[in-house]
């Protein structure tokens, strides 16, 4: 026996109690949650541990202290990635064989990986969503300085977020920090990588047969018109002419609404004034996140937050105009959006997450004011959520769907395994 | 297929204060597998990078073929960067999986079946391009991963640190692999390692950077046999190569109780009253007279022996590595006397560091 070797910031007892001398692939089939994945190349599982559920990565040390380390700067600049947990190193089979050391993460609650989306059959309206999704993730990322590497839907979870996704970077191993500005050509790459894994990923589906209405190509060329039109707003210089001074607060605005704040803008005068030249230099994502946790204390995606914000501002035209925000914020939570979380069930609570939840019941309301032609109470539409949508939904808090197929390159551990099988058809028609 | 020239090449990173690569000039031959090597931090990722687009060039040009690319994105370089994180997608065929970037690029379907035949006869696959990538050994995903930047035709393949990922033993092969992939291609590469042993085993040409200047490049053997400078000399080989700096006297230099004859033009070059003599381990040999050294420890390993020891010169300890016999030598604590057997020793100014000879 030799001493396994932990690394982790959370000292968990229970995870001393897990096989290591065994091969991941080997675990006992109780200890695993049969969650969905992306495509891999190493080998990946998801393990029970307490009241949570964790990621198990077999891998180098030297990769995996580098993943580990990497994701905790990504933490602390807070960008939405999973969150590391532990290395664990040394390990060794009974007869002494040494085994691969591991990194875990936690697995990202309510998160799904792209390929669990298609088995429900979604669209290439989801396809776009979640392009769209990543396409801001990777903004937020180079403009922390981050090159990922290699950008793809695999290395992506999503999150439902009010009827957009909100995507978290799940494999930083290729990724580099820079503490400059990245280089134009380090962003084109990371585009371009995106591009060809994103147009691959779904011609992949498309050949699974799990998507016949997507086009793998115009979709993965979404990415990149998306992300520069959002880079251009988030970066460009606009100039204007001294008499337009409400473009400055037209673009904060503008910028607002994307989701981001300014820290800091840089705003020049030239011509004695007669022009005007402004460039944001510190943008901040979460504009509406952090709106809402000041106000009611919830911690939401965006686009939730959006609605909730939304939400409260209906909600302040109907009682009284003369509080401030914060008392009417306070209000509405305790009249308005903790009465419909509580009105579901219990045992129904954990499927969705309660912001998610909410989001839904309002368009439940909406489309049953439709259907009725008349004023629908919100914890009426509650209840017809919950008996008509919520009981047939499946649980997204760690959703136990079909394993999705992984393929393990030897790169960096090699697998032994060699099945021929004979496949039919000539190949030319596959390429 | 192409050329590659750094032409002064320079970047300064923002805020640096010295260039990350400074004025950087070389060229390389089309079909040419040149090694950047050299310390952490010398600058051949930089270098690399600068190549591929990824790092702006502050200074000078950077030229593919007959093309000016200083400023052109790196998508449209024509270079493929290799050992990227290559994904194999399990519902597509060997022959999908090495063919779909050239399908997302608008390449006519009988072009991408025949550029996808071509690459799969180079890595042994052609029986296998109607299979899916489940039924393929470890070895064989590896080629296919290949396999998608070889189909793309690429002027030039770039790789960084590739082999860093793997275990001792399955670098060693792909290491060959790499090597002899390269030769049947013939496409110009330029490949970065920290690992001199690599360097030297896989390029045509090594380039030995420090502190983003170019010391020397040259073949393996030219590096080993005549490094330009202290630096190289002590960079390349391993165990590495034994530096002394040692007084000029009539006729050679001083070693021990003989005198090491070196040539008086070359003597006469140094700046001062020393030069730095380089003695490879297996250059050294045991004998009545020449420089005492003391054996601290004896390192047997099956065909080689080496003798760990050290010389007292001018009050310091120096320490010596010396190749020996692995059964007949030397024990640890014993006092000798060495000489060289080397018919010209590798003679540097002590000042500059420069090869004199
Ligand atoms: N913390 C986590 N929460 C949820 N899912 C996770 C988590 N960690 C990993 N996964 C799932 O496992 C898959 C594989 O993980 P990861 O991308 O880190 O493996 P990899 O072998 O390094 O991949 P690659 O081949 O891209 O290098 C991911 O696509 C994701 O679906
Ligand atoms: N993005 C950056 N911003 C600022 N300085 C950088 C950046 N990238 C590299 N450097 C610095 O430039 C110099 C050369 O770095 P480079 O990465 O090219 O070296 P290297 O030879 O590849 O080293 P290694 O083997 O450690 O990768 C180093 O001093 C490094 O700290
Ligand atoms: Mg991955
Ligand atoms: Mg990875």
């Amino acid at each position: 026996m030799t001493n396994l070797k932990f690394l982790t910031a959370t000292a968990e007892p229970a995870l001393l109690d897990l096989p290591w001398q065994l091969p991941l692939e080997d675990w006992p089939e109780d200890r695993i949650a049969a969650l969905p994945k992306g495509i891999s190349r190493h080998t990946v599982r998801f393990v029970k541990l307490d009241d949570h559920v964790i990621a198990i990565k077999e891998t180098l040390f030297d990769l995996a202290k580098r993943e580990y380390e990497m994701l905790r700067e990504l933490e602390k600049l807070e960008v939405p990635c999973v969150e590391p947990f532990a290395i664990v190193s040394n390990r060794e089979t009974e007869n002494g064989e040494e085994l691969p050391a591991v990194l875990i993460t936690r697995h990202l609650k309510y998160s799904l990986p792209y390929r669990a989306m298609w088995s429900q059959g979604i669209k290439e309206q989801t396809a776009k969503r979640l392009v769209d999704a990543l396409a801001l993730l990777l903004v937020r990322l180079h403009l922390i300085g981050f090159f990922w590497g290699d950008v793809s839907l695999s290395n992506t979870l999503f999150r439902r977020d009010a009827g957009a996704f909100a995507a978290y970077l799940v494999d930083a191993e290729t990724g580099q920090l820079y503490e400059s500005r990245l280089s134009n050509g380090q962003r084109a790459n990371d585009l371009e990588i995106a591009r060809v894994n994103i147009a691959g990923e779904l011609m992949d589906l498309v050949a699974s047969g799990k998507a016949q209405d997507v086009d793998p190509v115009a979709i993965s060329q979404r990415i990149v018109d998306k992300y520069n039109t959002l880079w251009a707003e988030l970066t460009e210089v606009q100039s204007f002419s001294g008499e337009e001074r409400f473009r400055i607060a037209q673009r904060v605005r503008r910028l607002n609404e994307l989701g981001f704040d300014i820290e800091e803008m840089r705003m020049e005068s030239v011509a004695g004034g007669a022009e005007l030249k402004i460039q944001p230099k510190v943008v901040d994502a979460g504009h509406h996140q952090r709106r809402l946790i000041r106000l009611t204390g919830l911690d939401v995606e965006e686009n939730q937050a959006r609605r909730l914000l939304n939400q409260i501002d209906e909600f302040a035209l109907r009682v009284d105009g003369a509080q401030d925000e914060e008392m009417i914020a306070h209000q509405w939570l305790s009249q308005v959006f903790e009465p419909v979380v509580n009105a579901v069930p219990r045992k129904l609570r954990g499927k969705l997450e309660n912001a998610e939840l909410f989001h839904e019941v309002l368009d439940h309301q909406w489309r049953l004011a439709n259907e009725q032609k008349r004023d629908i109470e919100l914890l009426e539409a509650v209840q017809s959520y919950v008996d008509e949508v919520l009981v047939n939904r499946r649980d997204e808090s760690a959703y136990l769907g079909t394993t999705t197929e992984m393929i393990t390159l030897p790169n960096p551990i090699p697998s032994g395994e060699v099945v021929v099988d004979e496949e039919d058809g000539d190949w030319r028609d596959f390429v | 297929m192409a050329s590659v020239k750094f032409d002064n090449s320079t970047r300064v990173y923002p805020g640096g204060t010295t260039p990350a690569v400074d004025q950087l000039d070389l060229e390389i031959a089309d079909g040419e597998f040149l090694v950047l090597v050299g310390p952490s931090g010398c600058g051949k990722s930089t270098s690399l990078r600068m190549l591929a687009g990824l790092e702006e060039v502050n200074d000078g040009a950077i030229y593919i073929g007959d093309r000016d690319v200083t400023d052109v994105a790196p998508k449209d370089r024509d270079i493929a960067m290799v050992f990227q994180n290559y994904a194999l997608y399990p519902h597509m065929s060997v022959a999908e999986n090495m063919g779909f970037a050239l399908k997302i690029a608008g390449v006519a379907k009988e072009e991408r079946a025949e550029r996808v035949l071509e690459a799969a006869k180079l890595l042994d696959l052609e029986d296998y391009l109607s299979r899916k990538p489940k039924a393929l050994s470890g070895g064989q995903r590896q080629r296919v991963a290949m396999g998608r930047a070889i189909v793309r035709k690429p002027q030039v393949f770039l790789m960084d640190e590739p082999l860093s990922n793997l275990d001792a033993k399955l670098r060693v092969q792909t290491r060959t692999q790499i090597a002899s992939l390269q030769k049947r291609l013939g496409v110009t590469t330029v490949y970065v390692t920290h690992d001199q042993v690599e360097a030297m085993t896989m390029g045509d040409r090594v380039a030995v950077l420090k502190d983003g200047l170019l010391q020397q490049v040259a073949s393996p053997r030219e590096l080993y046999d005549r490094p330009a400078n202290v630096f190289v000399a002590g960079f390349i080989g391993s165990p590495a190569m034994n530096l002394m700096q040692l007084p000029i006297v009539e006729g050679g230099v001083q070693f021990g109780d003989v005198v090491l004859p070196v040539g008086r033009d070359v003597l006469d070059k140094a700046s001062g009253p020393k030069v730095t003599v380089g003695i490879r381990p297996e250059k050294f040999e045991v004998s009545e007279h020449g420089l005492p050294a003391t054996i601290d420890l004896v390192e047997e390993l099956g065909s080689d022996g080496f003798l760990y020891g050290r010389s007292q010169m001018e009050g310091a300890d120096v320490n010596l590595i010396i190749r020996t016999d692995p059964h007949d030598h030397p024990l640890a604590g014993d006092q000798i006397h060495l000489r060289s057997t080397a018919e010209e020793v590798h003679i540097f100014d002590t000042e500059s560091g420069e090869r004199l000879n």
